[in-house]
């Protein structure tokens, strides 16, 4: 088991300008299942492939514990590479299906059992290790391709998205397997998605990327609680973080009719770049149903209600009085918000409801940088 | 409610309609057996059928949807850059059952006829070179995919069909599931490729033993590193500079004619030499495979594997001597070698029996057994008795190999089900 270091680590692919990844500084601790998310194109496949060998680094370094593995061949860094792409052999037991990898290496027959019995333990299949895997449940037959993975003993394993292949359910369900097996093992584990939620639910702590950029790295809660940037706080949560930037006038942020007092100390640290403006986030949650002409309420109209049961979204525009209802977007696009209401008592499609953001509950982003304005 | 109806969404290069006539609203493992062109074996991964559709065998993969549209994306691009794979056909969204329950995507490609998976080719008594030449076909294949700027991510036996080519065999990428097309590959790309090859051909090989397939003797470990050496022994061939005095500048030539050999036309080749003018460095940079092929195509119209080009080019040099016209267009000799010899001989084949093999690979086994009867008879024995004798004693032997049907990548099935096909059929 190791740690994993990209130091610096950029990829230039060739006839290009701009790096597929840039001066990637990530440092992920022993043991430790770090998620790579972002949207396509971010590098995290990229980043994941440098790491795997795969791909050239052209400048910075790639470390493997203290061992800088940059001009390593794959097969020499001692990872290893797991599919949910599984092929087992029909005519080997269980245990050879596990342990064959370790038979080309020249590895024991004693050791080999023991390591492979080690693994069936871990992945209940003790009592399947003779059997042939026709025997075998589906999700039997892909913890034995787990088990292949894990009998080699490597520093790391990497997956690139290893679930884009399963249908909506067994993809939950193979996700927490695989969260909680890394946990039991305590292998390192670099993990590619494109999806947040599987980020936020498998990780202990998320890297997102974007255009070959690491924009932050956290917990999860870190990122949904105080994401380091525009993109960050867009890209993490679901439905999306409401996001409006609009014109500050007397301390306040216009946002249409409404006006959102904003402390003191954000408006000091205003820059040029910002031309008076801010960036506004507020996820839906963090919106409440108030009285017309409570202080800071911000009218809007119902366009929709989604009832889930347990809770109920509300899709609505900002009211177009003064303009401004198009400086705000949402998951549910351009010129909407979305708020999370109680689900007894909806209102109706049409009607003007008022909202306010709940105290310390928005987020703040320089209009001109995206950055988040620390307070 | 009423369900939600299917809504198919076809997208095929070359749409035929009577894919129309599937049943899409039927989960593909109940499709009715009288719709499949041959039942299905084993277990997979993926469910894959072969289905017979308007004259030809099409095989249709379910396969979630992003993934579909990736693979068959990178199977026309693979078609376009004339890398040996499967040809897709399209995908198909918006399955639902009658009860509006989505159904997975599909793929469909169409079935490489005479392909061989490579469980029909391995028997009992397997033959060293059987083992040898199909590892040398894959490793043509992974050369030419290399250079193409392909990795493959999942090299093995059973993602590869095989098609004999003359008295070797020429491999097929079947599954690009995995892959991805760059402009150029890094080393680790291909080491990365070349180990997972390694790896799982010797697996592929363990697993026959185990099911008693092939002897225990056979050396599986070896067989796999063999691909591996034969691989950089090619690569080195096709890409490797080469520096030599300028007095030595035959060897350009010498290198070129070596590269066709190797069945490769040099696109183009990098020519350097050093400030003093003393050594000269070449290195190609573009390099076709096909030389052979190629030629005989522009000669005949031919459309043949390379091996079986190379012998069908050998004869039409011995047709060309024999008939004493060496200073004649090659053009004209062409012809007229495929109007008296080629075609009469392939013609000769009765209908029912050209489901054994292809017709250049059958012109192939003529030349072998004219040699054969030649030789046994003290003379020379002329093609219309040949083609008597073979169509008569030999082909009536081979197996039907037209569409040996059922193997489809990341198969786990049981081989005992599967056709096998004779080691001593192997050789012709």
């Amino acid at each position: 088991m190791a740690t994993v270091t990209f130091d610096k680590a950029t990829r230039v692919y060739p006839g290009t300008e701009r790096p597929a990844v840039d001066s990637l500084d990530l440092h992920i601790e022993d043991g430790e299942f770090l998620v790579l998310v972002g949207p396509s194109g971010c590098g995290k496949s990229t980043s994941l492939r440098m790491l795997a060998g795969l791909e050239d680094v052209n400048a910075g370094r790639i470390l493997i514990g203290d061992r800088d593995v940059t001009d390593v061949q794959p097969k020499d860094r001692d990872i290893a590479m797991v599919f949910q792409n599984y092929a087992l052999y029909p005519h080997m037991t269980v245990a050879d299906n596990m342990g064959f990898a370790l038979k080309i290496a020249g590895t024991p027959k004693a050791e080999i059992r023991q390591r492979v019995e080690e693994a069936a333990k871990i992945l209940d299949l003790s009592q399947y290790l003779d059997r042939k895997p026709k025997a075998l449940s589906g999700g039997q037959r892909q913890r034995v391709a787990m088990g292949r993975a894990i009998v080699r003993q490597p520093q790391v394993f990497l997956m690139d998205e290893p679930l884009s292949n399963l249908d909506a359910k067994l993809r939950v369900q193979t996700r927490t397997q695989i969260a909680s097996l890394q946990r039991r093992l305590g292998v390192t584990t670099v993990y590619v998605t494109h999806d947040q939620t599987e980020a936020l639910t498998m990780g202990d702590r998320i890297a997102v990327l974007k255009d070959g950029l690491l924009q932050q790295v956290g917990t999860p809660r870190d990122m949904y609680d105080t994401p380091a940037n525009v993109f960050v706080a867009g890209f993490i949560g679901s439905p999306a973080m409401n996001i409006a930037t609009v014109p500050v006038l007397e301390g306040a942020a216009q946002l249409g009719r409404a006006r959102v007092s904003l402390p003191r100390d954000v408006l000091a640290k205003f820059t040029e770049a910002d031309r008076n403006h801010i960036t506004l986030g507020f996820r839906p949650e963090a919106l409440e149903v108030v009285p017309q002409g409570t202080p800071d309420a911000i009218p809007v109209i119902v366009n929709i209600v989604e009832e889930l049961g347990s809770d109920a979204f509300l899709y609505a525009s900002l009211t177009n009085e003064f303009g401004g209802a198009e400086a705000v977007h949402s998951g549910a696009g351009d010129a909407q918000i979305i708020v999370r209401i109680d689900p007894r008592g909806v209102p109706a499609k049409g009607e003007t409801v008022w909202v306010r953001i709940r105290e310390g509950q928005q987020h703040l982003f320089h209009a001109g940088t995206g950055e988040r304005i620390t307070v | 409610m009423s369900p939600t109806p299917q809504r198919l969404q076809i997208t095929a290069a070359n749409p035929d309609p009577a894919l129309l006539d599937l049943p899409w609203q039927v989960p593909l493992e109940d499709w009715p057996a009288e719709t499949l062109a041959a039942l299905p074996r084993g277990i997979s991964r993926h469910i894959v059928r072969f289905v017979r559709l308007s004259g030809r065998v099409i095989a249709v993969k379910e396969i979630g949807e992003t993934v579909a549209y990736r693979e068959y994306e990178l199977l026309r691009q693979l078609d376009r850059i004339d890398v040996p794979s499967v040809v897709p056909v399209g995908v198909i969204t918006g399955r639902r059952d009658p009860d509006g329950e989505p159904l997975e995507a599909v793929l469909i490609t169409e079935h490489l006829q005479f392909s061989l998976p490579y469980r029909a080719l391995f028997s009992q008594s397997l033959r060293p070179d059987t083992a040898t030449r199909l590892i040398d076909a894959l490793a043509v294949l992974l050369v030419r995919l290399h250079l193409a700027g392909f990795y493959w991510g999942d090299v093995s036996l059973s993602n590869t069909l095989f098609r004999r080519d003359a008295e070797t065999f020429a491999a097929y990428l079947v599954d690009a599931e995995t892959g991805d097309l760059h402009d150029t590959l890094t080393t680790g790309q291909r080491e990365y490729d070349l180990e997972v090859a390694r790896v799982n051909i010797i697996g592929e090989l363990m697993d026959l033993q185990a099911g008693e397939f092939l002897e225990e003797d056979v050396d599986a470990v070896a067989i796999g590193n063999a691909l591996a050496e034969r691989y950089r022994e090619l690569w080195r061939a096709l890409t490797e500079t080469e520096s030599f005095g300028y007095g030595e500048r035959w060897r350009v030539q010498a290198r070129i004619d070596r590269l066709n050999d190797l069945g490769f036309d040099v696109g183009e080749l990098d020519i350097t030499t050093d400030v003093g003018g003393t050594t000269v460095q070449i290195q190609p940079k573009v390099v076709d495979a096909g030389h052979h092929s190629r030629r005989l195509m522009r000669l005949t119209g031919l459309d043949v594997q390379e091996n079986q080009a190379r012998r069908l080019l050998n004869d039409l040099d011995e047709y060309r001597a024999a008939t004493d016209r060496q200073r004649e267009d090659e053009a004209f000799v062409a012809h007229d070698w495929l109007t008296e010899v080629f075609e009469p001989a392939v013609r000769a084949v009765p209908r029912d029996l050209r489901h054994k093999l292809e017709p250049a690979q059958v012109f192939h086994e003529l030349l072998d057994h004219r040699w054969y009867l030649s030789q046994q008879q003290g003379r020379d024995v002329p093609m219309p008795e040949v083609v008597k004798s073979y169509v008569k004693n030999i082909l009536p032997t081979r197996p039907d190999e037209d569409a040996i049907l059922g193997v489809q990548s990341g198969d786990i099935r049981d081989t005992d089900m599967f056709p096998q096909v004779e080691d001593d059929q192997l050789l012709g």
